[in-house]
């Protein structure tokens, strides 16, 4: 009865939805379904050529050398960049969550990255380890560092990871902070009377009692890695020296948008697409199920 | 309240000239520019506009930068896929073949200045310039305007650091390697370094040691041209560049004109760039002209006893199409070119930046000044150019997709100098991959290569 009440009209749902699905038509289905398209085609840099080619185009990315590389050199990335934001994260979390004098400016502080755009991130770190005028890069230097990441692709590849990270640790920190508060003191109480460390607590208690946010951390980190760290490595390397940090996002950027070649670009995005797909499918399935308590 | 009422008066003193401005812009034809020169280039090539706005009344240029050349490459193509081309757009040289493949898109310059009634002569452009910019029936294509070729640059009172005689640049890369050791002995420690790596130690290096950078005469021939920078001489040149590296007598500064800076703060001895940068050099380098030397390329004597000519780099002026465009607006294109191609435009823009004097008038025009003898090393660039006849590989070259193969064989060189690859596994590794993006170019373009 009430239901009738409420939705007598069955266009008032839709209206409602209309400017969400309009969005998302606008800025996800038709850019992804013309991706899926451009895929299928060669065309010359202008648009007048169409070819129709099949699967081409995924035949040539997927037998590249340099593309298989990329695809290593992305899951190192994303591995060191998920590893090093949640590890200090949580580092970081378990100090704040101790009862200390000041906790609230601390949380603050940390925190605070995370409205930083990642270009200006990427800048800040560029002036800090830029090879001529960077302090830190004066102080590697003086320590007898050779440091020109300029040059030296796994110097530039440790600067990407860094300023990567820097950006995550405010995000991963808030969840394990949450995480951290929700598990229940008494547990901890009884531990500690049976004469359990602080060490052996969080190993036994507190790490395992984590691992659902911990979990849901890995899957959003790895996505971030994957495909919201471009502008840090554009604003920093553009993907440069040689090809030593060139993550798969960056490759579709400069194939596509720098060389002009579409038909491999879009099949490098419908990849990424699915690798998408995948890991929010996992996320899913096991999210709330497979992690144990 | 002062500040107050000063700001009030300064709002509406700007309003005024705003909606001034914008009347008489409203009456004028709308020409859009989009050019790709940084500062203080891109500043001079804007008053080259504002002239040419004052000195009549019908149409108004608009000069925007719209990022460096690649850039601008890369965001005209996206505006004429969008039905939004500017009317002009600036392209660095290795656009050109991309350029050219596309018809339809452009306007080739002297189609344009015919349909406007306006006589135009290309042969009022030196012969290596207008070469690089026509078809192969002679077509003029694009509008030559800033075209530079690559030069050696030193910082003299580094030279006299070093005990070095500070007029006299090294002539081969056996004395550049030993200049550069004793700047090094001095406590230099940038004494080499090189902008645009690709175009001054492949592409200019081939040219003036007569050797292909690719067959097919560097692709002018035909769509068809495979890399040739993997003979022994290239990977020689190479192990050169990674051995001084390792020694600390070269210093690779980055890609494309990265390196500029390193030369402009005074840090670099030496470096190899384009003629253009003489303008940035004058207004940055401490101690400013008496400083500054200008010397040819170096070459290897035991390959070639007189090199020949370098070619030019640079970019030209490409006229776009799109949909709607009226005849008057294209009148006012042809109008603004044929005032960039006068001899005092051409000679001013020569002597105030250091690119070169692109027509025999202009050039005369600078001759019978005594700017020559005034700025000793501004002539440098033309003779380099001139001094030979040009053979097949010093024409210049036409390669599809030159900008991405110029990357590659940047990354390939970058991994040599980390060490990652030999010197000759670099140059095997860009060949081939170079080989790959002009198949995939002439593929593109089967189009294009059929009707042309």
């Amino acid at each position: 009865m009430h239901k009738r009440v409420i939705f007598n009209d069955k266009l008032l749902p839709y209206l409602l939805l209309a400017p969400q699905i309009a969005v998302t038509v606008v800025f996800f289905f038709l850019p992804a379904g013309q991706a899926v398209l451009y895929s299928l085609y060669i065309q010359d840099a202008f648009g007048h050529d169409w070819q129709f080619v099949w699967f081409e185009n995924f035949e040539v990315v997927l037998t590249d050398r340099d593309y298989l590389d990329t695809v290593w050199r992305t899951i190192l990335f994303s591995g060191a960049v998920t590893f090093v934001s949640m590890g200090s994260a949580l580092i970081l979390a378990v100090m704040a969550d101790k009862h200390i004098r000041g906790a609230t400016v601390y949380k603050t502080l940390i925190v605070w990255p995370y409205a930083v755009a990642p270009a200006v991130a990427a800048v800040l770190w560029y002036f800090i380890f830029h090879p001529s005028i960077g302090f830190a890069s004066k102080g590697l230097v003086a320590l007898g560092v050779n440091w020109d990441w300029k040059l030296d692709g796994g110097q530039a590849m440790a600067i990407v990871v860094l300023a990567a990270s820097w950006k995550q640790v405010s995000y991963n920190f808030l969840f394990f902070l949450a995480g951290l508060q929700s598990i229940p003191k008494s547990v901890l109480e009884a531990a500690s009377i049976d004469g359990a460390g602080s060490t052996r607590r969080f190993w036994t208690i507190v790490f395992p009692l984590l691992s659902p946010t911990t979990f849901f951390l890995l899957v959003v980190n790895v996505v971030y890695a994957f495909f919201d760290t471009f502008g840090t490595i554009h604003a920093l390397t553009q993907g440069g020296p040689g090809k030593a940090t060139e993550t798969l996002i960056y490759k579709v950027y400069s194939d596509g948008v720098q060389n002009l070649d579409l038909g491999s670009s879009s099949a490098q995005s419908v990849i990424l697409m699915l690798i998408v797909v995948a890991l929010t499918a996992i996320q899913f399935r096991y999210v709330e199920r497979k992690v144990h308590y | 309240m002062i500040s107050r009422r000063h700001l009030l008066s300064a709002a509406a003193g700007l309003a005024l000239v705003a909606s001034a401005s914008a009347a008489s812009a409203q009456q004028r034809v709308q020409i859009d520019f989009w050019h790709g020169l940084t500062q203080p280039l891109g500043g001079m090539l804007e008053q080259i506009a504002a002239d040419f706005n004052a000195s009549q009344q019908r149409y108004q240029v608009n000069a925007t930068f719209r990022g460096a050349y690649p850039e601008t490459m890369v965001a005209a193509i996206a505006a004429y896929r969008a039905g939004n081309a500017p009317h002009i757009v600036q392209m660095f040289e290795v656009g050109t073949a991309t350029m050219m493949a596309a018809r339809g898109a452009i306007v080739p310059v002297q189609d344009l200045m015919a349909e406007a009634g306006m006589a135009f002569n290309p042969n009022d452009y030196i012969a290596s310039v207008r070469g690089y910019y026509s078809l192969p029936n002679g077509v003029l294509v694009s509008m030559p305007f800033n075209s530079s070729t690559s030069i050696l640059f030193w910082n003299k009172e580094h030279f006299r650091r070093a005990g070095l005689n500070p007029e006299q640049p090294p002539r081969t890369w056996a004395e550049t390697r030993e200049f550069a050791t004793k700047l090094k002995a001095a406590g230099l420690n940038c004494p080499l370094t090189t902008a645009w790596p690709t175009w001054t130690q492949f592409e200019q290096f081939s040219a003036i040691h007569d050797v292909p950078l690719a067959t097919k005469s560097n692709g002018l021939g035909g769509m068809d041209a495979q890399l040739r920078i993997n003979s022994p001489l290239h990977v020689r040149h190479v192990q050169t560049l990674v051995d001084m590296q390792k020694e600390g007598t070269f210093r690779y500064g980055g890609r494309d004109g990265a390196a500029d800076a390193l030369m402009a703060s005074g840090e670099c001895s030496m470096i190899h760039a384009s003629s253009g940068l003489r303008a940035r050099l004058l207004r940055e380098l401490p101690g400013g002209v008496a400083n500054l030397g200008a010397g040819f390329l170096p070459f290897y004597d035991d390959h070639i006893r007189e090199p020949k000519n370098s070619i030019i780099g640079g970019a030209s002026f490409w006229v776009m199409q799109k949909p709607g465009r009226t005849r008057e607006e294209f009148r006012g294109v042809a109008e603004f070119f044929r005032y960039i191609g006068r001899p005092e435009v051409v000679a001013k823009w020569h002597t105030d930046t250091g690119f070169l004097p692109i027509t025999q008038a202009g050039f005369e025009m600078v001759q019978r000044t005594n700017f020559y003898q005034q700025n000793p090393g501004a002539d440098v660039p033309a003779r380099q150019m001139l001094r030979t006849p040009t053979t097949e590989n010093s024409m210049g070259l036409r390669l599809g997709n030159m900008p991405e193969i110029r990357v590659v064989i940047q990354e390939e060189l970058e991994r040599a100098l980390q060490g990652q690859q030999t010197a000759k596994q670099a140059m095997d590794r860009a060949v081939e991959r170079g080989n790959t993006i002009l198949r995939n170019f002439e593929r593109a373009n089967r189009g294009a290569a059929t009707r042309g």
